[in-house]
């Protein structure tokens, strides 16, 4: 059980280098794009098998200058999007559920861990078919692969509350709900945002699934359009155009987890 | 609080506390019933400073539990004010061994979480948290953060929090067991002031002896399990007192006296503090 219920912890030294303060990332970046430049050059590796990082990068400024990127990373952003939020809330609310109602516990929690099992990519396709080729199946795909990795960590994180906290409130005659409000929502924060963190990348994951699976519109049908026409830099093009969202909603859930965890990674015995 | 203390001394007779043969009995691993407290009684008055004194784990926090309301006894009743009490009360205060402070909260708003949990108005229920952190010296630490605060100024906010409601009776569940012994004599004068400026009635566990001698108004001398009151000792000793008075004879007496008490309750394998 353990196994299946790990917990993603957040990674505090994984933040240093956008601080700038490594200049060895920076270097090791540039020597691969280097050595990957000029071993392809030298030996005359055909472009539809790995293009030049150059070729890769004339590609990703054609699809930025033409605009045709634009509208299929709307698209994919607003599946992920939705997707996470729908993830984000049922996570919160099935996890609370789960963790404080004692019957709850007994019934449906053996079942989710038996659903964790499945890859959850695997019922895609299903959701195509129930669903249609719009943006619902994406969106679900997204939200059903996303769900888990806030799931797990909301019931973690509700149960691992300090003991004491509760009785504290207690103490102040508080009601059920305001312990939960005051007291269980804030102490899980840590552990939620670790899920989020998980949960967008998933939530992306998803999203480009769905879409190569069957779609008319978004990056992941671009790619394989693309495959299609063996334009392999420009394949690769849209890899780098995924990274940049991936970032950036990585970077954003961390900016909201600084803001609204920040206790919880400024260390010693804080509230004890 | 104003009115109870103004009804305490109008109807002397009527303690504010009444412990009456109070057990708590719960059920151990092996499902064996294990007796925690065991026919407790005696009573505290209005604006007493009260210490239970006790081998460590001998179930005087249990006592003080059920006098708080959070655990029912098993048998026998607490009456406050008259009253039975049946849960926890607006006019108790608690202060546990840890401070237990939000980590996400200020010193200011975690002062001002009984008041929020109340629904008192926020103009009102930040202006006495201001007054309490005040009180307990802490001005000027409003907008810091727990973590940002030393084990004897966190357990001060505790304590700011724990008055802010104005109880009738402060309880303390050895509070000051995890600070070293420096910050833990300031942090005893520190309640003494409290005690006597917000005239508030105090029952507080400890397992040190001399921390109930010089504390309390009476000590009561817990017997080891099941625990129950074994004598109750009067400290005659005048307020406020001060700590050149840890070296006097009078008080080098009564903690004499209190450690022969816990020395025959306990026998051979004697606990001290």
């Amino acid at each position: 059980m353990a196994s299946v219920l790990e917990v993603h912890e957040g990674r505090p030294d994984s933040a240093r280098w956008w601080n700038g303060r490594s200049v060895s990332l920076p270097l090791t970046i540039v020597a691969f794009l280097l050595g990957w430049e000029f071993s392809v050059r030298l030996l005359e590796v055909q472009t539809y098998i790995l293009p030049t990082p150059s070729a890769v990068a004339w590609k990703v400024f054609q699809d930025f200058r033409t605009g045709t990127i634009v509208g299929d990373f709307a698209v994919t952003l607003i599946e992920v999007l939705c997707g996470f939020a729908i993830a984000a809330i049922a996570g919160i609310a099935i996890g609370s559920a789960i963790a404080l109602v004692g019957f709850l516990e007994r019934t449906i929690y053996p079942f989710i861990l038996a659903i964790q099992t499945i890859p959850k990519i695997a019922l895609a396709p299903l959701f195509l078919i129930w669903f249609g080729y719009g943006l619902q199946s994406k969106v679900l795909t997204a939200a059903l692969i996303a769900l888990f990795p806030i799931l797990v960590n909301v019931i973690s994180g509700m149960r691992t509350i300090d003991d004491r906290r509760i009785l504290l409130m207690r103490s102040l005659n508080a009601s059920s709900m305001t312990i939960f409000l005051k007291a269980r929502l804030p102490s899980m924060l840590p552990h939620l945002f670790a899920g989020l963190e998980v949960g967008i990348i998933f939530s992306v994951m998803g999203a480009i699934v769905g879409e190569f699976i069957g779609s008319s519109r978004g990056l992941g049908c671009l790619i394989v359009q693309r495959q299609a026409s063996v334009d392999v830099a420009g394949v690769f093009s849209v890899l780098v155009y995924l990274s940049f969202m991936g970032i950036g909603l990585n970077f954003v859930l961390r900016t909201i987890t600084k803001r609204y965890a920040f206790w919880s990674r400024s260390g010693g015995a804080v509230g004890a | 609080m104003q009115a109870v203390v103004a009804n305490s001394t109008l109807v002397r007779e009527t303690p504010l506390i009444q412990v009456r043969d109070v057990s708590r009995v719960y059920a151990a691993a092996d499902g064996k019933p294990v007796r925690a407290v065991d026919s407790a009684s005696f009573s505290i008055a209005a604006g007493e400073f009260i210490c239970i004194l006790g081998p460590s784990g001998c179930g005087k926090s249990t006592l003080l539990m059920m006098i708080a309301g959070l655990l029912p006894p098993s048998g026998g009743s607490i009456l406050f004010d008259g009253k039975p009490v049946d849960g926890p009360h607006d006019k108790f205060g608690m202060v546990f061994q840890d401070a237990v402070l939000f980590p996400w909260r200020t010193v200011q708003k975690n002062v001002e979480l009984p008041h929020e949990v109340l629904g008192t108005a926020a103009p009102k229920r930040e202006t006495i948290a201001k007054e309490m952190i005040d009180l307990v010296r802490l001005k000027g630490f409003e907008s810091k953060y727990p973590h940002e605060l030393s084990g004897g100024m966190q357990q001060r906010v505790s304590i700011a929090r724990a008055l802010s409601v104005q109880p009738a009776l402060l309880l303390m569940d050895e509070p000051f067991g995890a600070l070293d012994a420096m910050t833990r004599e300031q942090m005893n004068l520190d309640v003494q002031r409290i005690s006597i400026e917000s005239k508030a009635t105090v029952v507080f566990v400890t397992h040190s002896i001399v921390e109930a001698a010089f504390l309390s108004d009476r000590v009561l001398v817990m017997s080891g399990r099941p625990s129950t009151v074994r004598s109750i000792v009067d400290i005659d000793i005048p307020r406020p007192r001060r700590l050149e008075m840890m070296a006097s004879d009078k008080l080098g007496s009564y903690v004499t006296k209190l450690r022969e008490l816990l020395n025959e309750t306990e026998g051979s394998h004697g606990q001290r503090s």
